[in-house]
């Protein structure tokens, strides 16, 4: 492979899956902005219903008309923040973003199986997010249905402002994810499958790999329907289709003349995707947490073999369970036992990583540094979400929680916390090793300490907001005398939020400033096993001067006969013996 | 990672004491009732069941962050490793006996205490229940009782008006004793009252907090859901799914009343 001379060969239009990596990771951050700022604008009109904001009425006249939020604007704020978040933030930092960059530096390869195609699919992915920001500045402002966009709801125009042109946006650009992400996603599969070093068999991959790769075939059998699903309802919206929309329908007094169609076939193929979506979050942050913890506990991780397969039932079962959003959604009861009974399964695996993860703590020496006091928060934040799950998982716990803040409380712990706290381990440990300079530490602490209080006292208060019966998507409880108690709640999360938001500015400083500024980094500054730390940082273009041969599991810390505390995965059996 | 002797172990006491914090924090905070105050017979089943998962997560909260700041104290005070691999049989004695607490805790919890509320909540309906047809519509209830003769009369959403918010049909005979009351519903006290829900427009969740009830309602679909009400008083009846602008002051009222009320109630809005 010969290197790219030009600018625009090299940092734009590049094949080369670090830079890929990268522009996903920077694309993400741009989008995490956005929907940060959104979740910004709900928790004040949530913590202070009443008071008028002349500020924000100037920024945005159409959204503050009088300096009081609009209930538009509102829903259109809870919809895309949902959207961008998981979509546009989670799913590219963490599974495109380091996908892309670690997969075949891990698994020791010069690049991704098909570089075109992973070029191909950041452009559509970035396609695909501009014009999801489009959507605020079209007539009726964006989509305001929910992330889920249930029709009727997103079908009719006039249910909704929002069901204008911003839900025919939103649903193309949905479209346009999905294919983004399939392509990404048969990469990982192909270049696991056809692309390891000499000397990685299968079990020898780092838990990492092994996450990204599980994930990326959940993806692509659990993605494609939402497709399907998406121009199905643009039809519905636009060709006179009637598949989500059944007969005897009136919206704000005019009849709608279609029919046969069921509101419930939409649930059921966007949870399809939209469960499994969780756990192609999930299983990254995962496996990132197995590889970065033993780095600062300098001992191999508890039980290997048992976490892979744990992981690949987990992945296995999250396609079969979808129908647990649906329990009181009309569906049989018995189909919904049968789901409660299959989403409770997954705490077992589930359940085994989690101790797995405490058992590598065992005996262990621990090195105080960012990325690994983020594990440490996302082993927490893993068992209290985890937990959460198990109330919403039981249907019939599920009849008094359902569409409460307890959910809410319970996705922002999991898909919104420990993808999250992953993804921020991930930057900080990888980060020399993409702009060969290192992290500011002291910035870093706070970013933690910030970040880990300020989850545990805004999502974990939020769930007991939910036992209380709060409903979620409200633009305002005052009307609700049962609800009267949780306006105090309201008031300390919204405020616990913007604090944490400000901490969230100093990683981004931190980001931005260490990329020009930071202190120079070596090779390997974590002293890891993997190899991507055998090459220099940032890793020159083709990866590897020659190709690499692997003579051991990545685990391999404190072993006996090394000069070192660890030996990595390149290192032979002559000097250090082979544990795996 | 050139850090000196002292400082990460103090580092690490402070992020041990955080996690042990939050475990001991969140435990005494979660420690209390919080449900609304129950108002219907099943509804303590499905307390039950919540608070069968409470306990038993909350216990599992509490120890899982006791014994994790206890790990990070005890490893951040180490300056060598001290226990490197895990006997592959040890690894598989612990997760295994993992796997079964955690399934005794989350499946064993649904089938024992779950499954029989469950079941009677989606069960047979009792013949004598008080019916009542409520359509969602945005962004209010509209309760269809079938009046003295026990038959609802024809509806049809062309024939809805201002002043006739189901549809229904007059020339209908049955129609003639009906009774349309928008987002008041009446029910008797200690009787099954059968609510059959149907939306006219996007979907609707019909939640009744204090009684543990929550249906969607879907626009094609007739749900039927049952439930007793066991204290009179004024209820609150929020929509549980977003329909719309509207959703958060979609707001019903739930009246329970005595079985005297209740008819003297029929009565006059058969009068009306």
């Amino acid at each position: 492979m010969s290197e790219p001379q030009s600018f625009i060969r090299k940092c734009v239009f590049s094949l080369d899956h670090k830079v890929i990596g990268i522009q996903y990771i920077v694309t993400g951050f741009v989008m995490a902005i956005v929907g940060g700022l959104l979740s910004l604008l709900i928790r004040l009109q949530l913590g202070w219903p009443t008071t008028l904001w002349p500020i924000l009425e100037t920024l945005m006249p159409n959204a503050y008309q009088s300096g009081v939020m609009s209930p538009e604007f509102y829903l259109a704020a809870v919809t895309m923040h949902g959207t961008i978040m998981a979509f546009f933030f989670v799913s590219y930092v963490l599974v495109s973003g380091f996908g892309n960059y670690l997969v075949p530096l891990q698994v020791g390869a010069k690049d991704m199986a098909f570089p075109l195609l992973n070029m191909l699919s950041y452009w559509i992915g970035l396609l695909s997010a501009i014009v999801m920001i489009l959507a605020f500045f079209v007539e009726g402002g964006a989509a305001a249905a929910g992330w889920t966009a249930y029709p009727p709801l997103s079908a009719i125009a006039t249910a909704v402002p929002g069901s204008g042109l911003g839900q025919t946006v939103w649903l193309l650009s949905m479209a346009l994810f999905i294919v983004s992400f399939t392509m990404t996603g048969m990469n990982v599969v192909a270049t696991v499958f056809s692309m390891r070093a000499k000397g990685m068999s299968m079990m020898r991959m780092p838990l990492t790999v092994w996450s990204y790769f599980i994930s990326a075939v959940m993806g692509l059998l659990a993605f494609p329907p939402l497709t399907a699903a998406a121009i199905m309802l643009l039809f519905d919206r636009h060709g006179g289709t009637a598949f989500f929309l059944p007969a005897g329908l009136s919206v704000g007094g005019q009849l709608i003349d279609v029919g046969g169609g069921s509101p419930l076939l939409w649930q059921h193929l966007f949870w399809f995707l939209g469960h499994p979506e969780v756990y192609v979050l999930i299983l990254p942050a995962l496996g990132i947490t197995f590889d970065i913890l033993p780095a600062f506990t300098r001992k191999p991780i508890f039980g290997y073999r048992i976490s892979v397969w744990s992981l690949i039932i987990a992945g296995f079962l999250g396609l079969i369970v979808w129908g647990h959003h649906m329990f009181v959604s009309g569906m049989s009861p018995f189909t919904g036992e049968y789901f409660s009974l299959a989403t409770l399964l997954i705490t077992i695996p589930m359940a085994i990583v989690g101790v797995c993860m405490l058992g590598s703590l065992w005996g262990a020496q621990l090195k105080m540094a960012t990325p690994g006091l983020f594990i440490l928060g996302l082993i927490s934040l893993f068992g209290t979400g985890g937990f959460g799950g198990l109330f919403l998982g039981n249907a019939t716990a599920d009849i008094q929680l359902h569409d409460t803040y307890f959910v809410v409380g319970h996705f922002h712990l999991m898909i919104g916390g420990v993808t999250v706290f992953g993804l921020f381990a991930a930057v900080y440990f990888w980060f020399p090793k993409m702009f060969g300079r290192m992290m500011n530490e002291p910035l870093g602490r706070v970013h933690f300490w910030a970040s880990t209080i300020g989850y545990y006292l805004v999502f974990l208060t939020q769930h007991f907001v939910g036992l209380r019966g709060a409903p979620r998507r409200y633009y305002s409880f005052a009307s609700y005398e049962y609800l009267e108690g949780i306006a105090t709640s309201n008031m300390f999360i919204s405020t616990v939020a913007f604090i944490l938001g400000a901490a969230q500015l100093l990683f981004l400083f931190n980001f931005a400033w260490s990329a020009f500024k930071g202190k120079r980094a070596e090779a390997n500054p974590w002293r890891a096993t993997t190899l991507e730390w055998t090459v220099p940082s940032p890793p020159p273009h083709g990866n590897f001067a020659e190709e690499p041969v692997v003579h051991r599991w990545p685990y391999e810390y404190s072993p006996d006969g090394a000069d070192e505390d660890f030996a990595g995965q390149e290192v032979d059996g002559s000097t250090v013996p082979v544990t795996a | 990672m050139a850090n000196d002797k002292s400082s990460p172990r103090v580092e690490g006491i402070l992020v041990a004491i955080l996690f042990i914090a939050i475990g001991v924090g969140y435990a005494i905070y979660g420690a209390r009732s919080w449900f609304p105050e129950l108002a219907s017979r099943h509804g303590s089943g499905i307390d039950a069941m919540i608070t069968f998962v409470l306990v038993a997560t909350g216990l599992m909260f509490l120890i899982g962050h006791l014994v994790f700041g206890w790990l990070i104290w005890r490893a951040a005070a180490r300056d060598r490793v001290t226990s490197r691999l895990a006997e592959p049989r040890a690894e598989r004695r612990i997760s295994i006996t993992v796997g079964i607490v955690i399934a005794l805790a989350a499946e064993g919890g649904v089938i024992a205490i779950g499954l029989p509320v469950f079941g009677e909540y989606y069960g047979d309906i009792p013949l004598d229940a008080v019916d009542i047809e409520v359509t969602g519509q945005q962004f209010a209830w509209n309760n269809h009782y079938p009046g003295a003769d026990g038959v609802r009369g024809r509806t049809d959403v062309a024939l809805i008006t201002p002043t006739n918010p189901v549809g229904l049909d007059n020339n209908d005979p049955a129609s003639a004793d009906d009774i349309v009351a928008v987002n008041q519903l009446t029910v008797p006290v200690d009787r099954p009252v059968k609510i059959t829900l149907r939306a006219l427009d996007v979907i609707h969740s019909f939640y009744l907090p204090h009684h543990r009830v929550k249906q969607d309602a879907v626009p094609g679909m007739s749900i039927p859901v049952w439930f007793i009400p066991t204290r009179e008083g004024r209820f609150e009846i929020p929509c549980a799914e977003l329909c719309g602008l509207g959703h958060y002051r979609m707001k019903g009222f739930l009246n329970v009343v005595s079985q005297a009320e209740y008819e003297a109630w029929l009565d006059e809005q058969a009068g009306s």
